[in-house]
């Protein structure tokens, strides 16, 4: 442990608050508007237009500001899978489960009340 | 390496690094955009829950301009990519490019607030206020705290060509730029998601 750890070569930085590449390149930025304006652009092309049916065009959309938000975090935000920004990835994963479970979550549970729910009518006719 | 070794200095880590402040600062902003976008991401469910309770009101076909949202989308986008170029200038210290960029973010800012307000206004006119249908609510509780948020960073905005101004490129000013920064993208990344679920797919339905 001792020998390996005296031999690593990497210079070890309090974790998350590694900040080396946070302003990139110019040329990045640029990259990133390109990449960013033509996948919006063909996000709007795609609703506008009807040449998709109605649940290809969801998935597509779905896809498509997925790709989006890659493109910022990636050419923006200039977050990397470097072992330096490791915390950053972490913190990141974790807020998207957290995401995840609320929306899906209460999509689930939403929908399972909304079908086992007595219709209105009838509710309104019990109370009286 | 064991904690006693370390604590009595034998084999101290002599590669160890202390927190920068401005990491250690950039970090934790970094943390709350995350809890920021955790509350986004409640507003966003509480909208796809009551999306289709318009009791009986307007829907979003009937609402929903994509040409408006087109443009605030243009506007958004192209402010993230000065801002960017506004970081750089800042590197560079460079005052005259770094005024430029922070005042065209500004003014794209404003022009995507504008068009927002007036969407609201128009809605509220024609009686579909928040107060109309539970669709409504929702829809203006998660597209105005997005609002909310520009507005606060184009206050942001006009402090940091302050602090430039009067006190130059100190290390709180860097720090700042870099926080003010992550904070733009972040709300860019969100309207990705609010005119992609909100307004493209809530047009088709």
């Amino acid at each position: 442990m001792t020998d390996t750890a005296s031999r690593a070569p990497i210079q070890l930085r309090t974790p998350g608050t590694d900040v080396r590449g946070t302003v990139g390149p110019w040329s990045s930025y640029l990259t990133g508007f390109v990449l960013a304006a033509a996948l919006t652009a063909a996000s709007f092309w795609l609703a506008t237009g009807h040449m998709l049916t109605p649940a290809s065009l969801v998935a597509a959309l779905v896809v498509l500001a997925i790709g989006q938000m890659l493109v910022h975090l990636i050419f923006f935000l200039h977050i990397t899978t470097a072992p330096a920004q490791k915390t950053n990835i972490l913190a990141l994963l974790v807020t998207l489960l957290i995401i995840g479970l609320m929306v899906i979550g209460s999509l689930w549970i939403m929908s399972q009340l909304n079908v086992h729910m007595m219709p209105m009518d009838r509710l309104m006719q019990m109370q009286r | 390496m064991s904690v006693m070794q370390m604590a009595s200095g034998e084999h101290a880590p002599a590669r160890y690094h202390p927190a920068t402040r401005f990491g250690v600062t950039g970090f934790g902003f970094y943390v709350y955009l995350l809890s920021d976008a955790i509350l986004f991401s409640a507003l966003f469910a509480i909208f796809a829950v009551l999306k289709g309770a318009t009791a009986g009101g307007p829907g979003a076909q009937a609402l929903f301009d994509v040409k408006n949202v087109g443009w605030e989308t243009a506007c958004l986008l192209t402010s993230s990519f000065v801002g960017g170029l506004a970081m750089l200038a800042a590197e560079a210290r460079r005052r005259l490019p770094l005024i430029l960029s922070l005042g065209a973010v500004f003014l794209l800012g404003l022009g995507f607030l504008s068009l927002e307000i007036h969407e609201f206004l128009g809605m509220i006119h024609a009686g579909a206020g928040p107060d109309r249908s539970a669709f409504l609510s929702a829809f203006f509780a998660l597209v105005g705290a997005h609002g909310l948020h520009i507005t606060v960073g184009l206050v942001w905005i006009i402090l940091l060509l302050i602090h430039v101004q009067t006190m130059g490129f100190s290390a709180s000013y860097r720090r700042r730029l870099f926080c003010f920064s992550l904070f733009w993208h972040v709300l860019d990344i969100v309207w990705i998601a609010i005119f992609t679920f909100v307004y493209l797919l809530g047009v088709q339905s």
